[in-house]
């Protein structure tokens, strides 16, 4: 049984001009221990997705289908104190830019303290043992944690929010965007510490950001969001070498890589649709260069081209990426 | 080929002071973020300016568009001295010659001027004063960086644009007045992948098109790669190497750069990188001691790195240029 199986997962956000589709029919799973990454643009529903699946919705959003099965119980119809006992013990999550959410009055250490006993029966005395330990683990001195905020750097900051998120041995983390304002030598570190936390604690990991690079060195799978929707997901070695569908291909082609060859970059035109209307059809079909007549009306099946590689197109791409430069 | 020299920079130098409270008494002390750096912009040239965070590449932007005045050093545009500039007149024309994008559209943009006016007010500092012809201008303009057609977005604000139509809108801004020289930092790194590439296609074009040369501070090697001819790599302060841009990249020699290109992820799963060889954490530059400023940092070091003053730019082959003992 997978760890974590969404399906059909469909999240609208109501507004004054009409309900924003951030998250449409998205579908996917988790084995314990993998890691999942998904990419997308801003606004694409990445970060909906996962707020969705911590139950941390703002009151203007609901989800209106589909289910959220973790560990087999679905969080979707769950009332909020049973979803309280999940949330941080069986997911937990590193928000985006989290390392500025800490209270600059207070120690750090006392901050992660305090996020344990809300969750577990421990003494202050355990509870600092335990934050101990956490620091241990994700490569700071312990006595850091007697420091404010403001005597850390960031990539420290980085670090002591995820000692947090891994302090009640979730099964699972969430982690938005963990290393988006760190530099690459401190992301490149805290990264790889991630990694190694997640294989020795055998924990399952989804990972959220708009860099496909930083994507494809941590995760098992990718999934590619585009307005909303899930538009592929595979294995990572499969997405880079074997990109089906024309989002990915042009999101592939629009990165600069360091290493290799130099190859031109190629841009894509326009921009993601409004999703108060979405245009029918594929939301895609506006900027894609395969876009036949059908696109223009009939919503793409997500299926499963080869398997574990599922794709929402009508017009899966076989060249990947060689043919987008072309 | 670039042209002529036409930005040079030599022995260019910014400090920032610092209070420091020391008992009772201040004292005060200074950060060095820029410290006697020496390069050259040639004229159609896109010269790179990367590091990390709090490297100077920002404030050797500024430097350079006088947003700052150096502590210590010369700057000159095409022979004259930059320094000397103080106001009126001489640092009208200055401005006209020289511009700058920024980072952040959502920042650089004032939200209560419509984009004409954002537009045209270059113009009127420069003393365009008829009306019609700032309107022919700016169409013009708009158009070339791709805010067709100019008509309809002319009178709309900045909120009605996505980030990428409001940063083409700065581009705009800053090329109206037809500069020789613009320092575009971080241009590209607040947009989204996709609207990006088309940015930086768009700054390749409008060098060749308007005859601009570049300054482009970036902290992304990827993107140096696309954009950059030459470019330095700045370390605290310091330029640690300088050459042409497939040159630092194919073969970095000074351990920083093998460290920084060590790090960048790659977009392919089945390419394993080198590892990471830097130790600690980078440190304010605040009053540094004299010897190298990689040094408690570097792989290579030893006690001469120690007792030896910060090493000189040294040319290992034609125009790469790196400053280690240990090379």
């Amino acid at each position: 049984m997978s760890l974590l199986d969404v399906s059909h997962l469909t999240m609208y956000y109501r507004t004054k001009m009409g309900d924003v589709h951030a998250v449409d029919d998205v579908s996917f799973s988790v084995e314990p221990g993998e890691a999942i990454g998904l990419v997308g643009e801003s606004g694409c529903g990445k970060t909906s997705v996962a707020m969705s699946l911590m139950k941390l919705l703002p009151d203007n959003a609901r989800i209106v289908g589909g289910s959220i099965l973790f560990d087999g119980v679905d969080l979707v119809p769950l009332p909020e104190e049973e979803v309280r006992k999940i949330r941080w013990k069986g997911i937990s999550m590193v928000f985006q830019a989290a390392m500025n959410s800490l209270n600059p009055v207070y120690r750090v250490g006392d901050q992660i303290i305090e996020a344990i006993q809300q969750h577990l029966p421990l003494s202050t005395e355990q509870a600092r043992e335990k934050v101990a330990k956490l620091y241990t683990l994700v490569g700071m001195d312990p006595e850091l944690m007697d420091r404010y905020p403001h005597e850390y750097s960031g990539g420290m900051k980085q670090r002591a929010v995820i000692a947090m998120a891994l302090a009640c041995d979730p099964k699972m983390i969430i982690a938005d965007e963990p290393t988006t304002a760190l530099d690459v030598i401190v992301q490149d570190r805290i990264l790889h510490r991630i990694d190694e936390i997640r294989k020795e604690l055998n924990m399952a990991m989804m990972y959220i950001s708009h860099d496909i690079a930083v994507i494809a060195e941590v995760s098992d799978k990718i999934g590619v969001m585009y307005a909303g929707w899930l538009v592929e997901l595979a294995d990572t070695v499969t997405i880079f070498k074997r990109p089906a569908h024309p989002y990915t291909i042009a999101l592939m082609s629009a990165f600069p890589s360091i290493k290799g060859e130099k190859r031109p970059l190629v841009h894509l035109p326009g921009e993601p649709p409004d999703l108060l209307d979405p245009p029918p059809g594929c939301r895609f079909h506006p900027r894609c260069r395969y876009a036949t007549g059908i696109c223009q009306e009939q919503v793409p099946e997500y299926k499963e081209i080869e398997p574990g590689h599922f794709v929402a197109c009508w017009n899966p791409q076989r060249k990947g990426v060689a043919d987008a430069r072309a | 080929m670039p042209g002529h020299e036409l930005i040079k920079v030599e022995g260019l130098t910014k400090y920032f002071p610092v209070k420091k409270r020391i008992m009772l008494t201040r004292a005060v002390s200074y950060i060095h973020a820029v410290d006697e750096i020496t390069f050259t912009v040639h004229e159609g040239e896109i010269f790179g300016l990367v590091g990390e965070s709090g490297c100077g590449k920002t404030t050797t932007g500024k430097l350079l568009v006088k947003l700052y005045e150096p502590t210590r050093g010369t700057i000159t545009l095409d022979g004259q001295n930059v320094v000397a500039i103080r106001r009126g007149k001489h640092l009208r024309e200055f401005r006209r010659r020289v511009q700058m994008i920024f980072q952040d559209p959502y920042e650089s943009l004032n939200p209560r001027m419509t984009i004409f006016d954002i537009v045209a007010e270059p113009l009127a500092v420069q003393g365009v004063r008829s009306l019609k012809e700032r309107e022919e201008r700016v169409a013009e303009i708009l158009s070339q960086v791709g805010i067709t057609p100019p008509e309809t977005f002319m009178f709309r604000y900045p909120h009605e644009l996505s980030g990428g139509q409001r940063q083409r809108v700065a581009i705009a801004r800053a090329m109206v007045v037809g500069p020789q020289f613009v320092a575009a930092d971080e241009p590209t790194s607040m947009l989204d992948v996709s609207i990006r590439a088309g940015v930086m296609k768009l700054l390749l074009e409008l060098k060749d098109t308007l005859g601009v040369s570049y300054l482009y501070v970036t902290h992304d090697l990827a993107v140096a790669r696309y954009m950059c001819d030459r470019m330095a790599v700045m370390y605290l302060g310091k330029i640690v190497e300088l050459g042409p841009t497939e040159e630092v990249i194919q073969n970095p020699l000074h351990p920083y750069t093998r460290a920084l290109i060590a790090a960048v992820p790659v977009p392919d799963p089945t390419y394993h990188r080198e590892p990471v060889e830097i130790k600690g954490d980078i440190a304010a530059p605040i009053d540094p001691p004299p010897n190298c400023r990689f040094y408690p940092r570097c792989p290579l070091s030893d006690s001469a790195c120690e007792s030896s003053p910060h090493p000189d730019l040294r040319e290992v082959s034609p125009g790469h240029f790196v400053a280690c003992h240990k090379l």
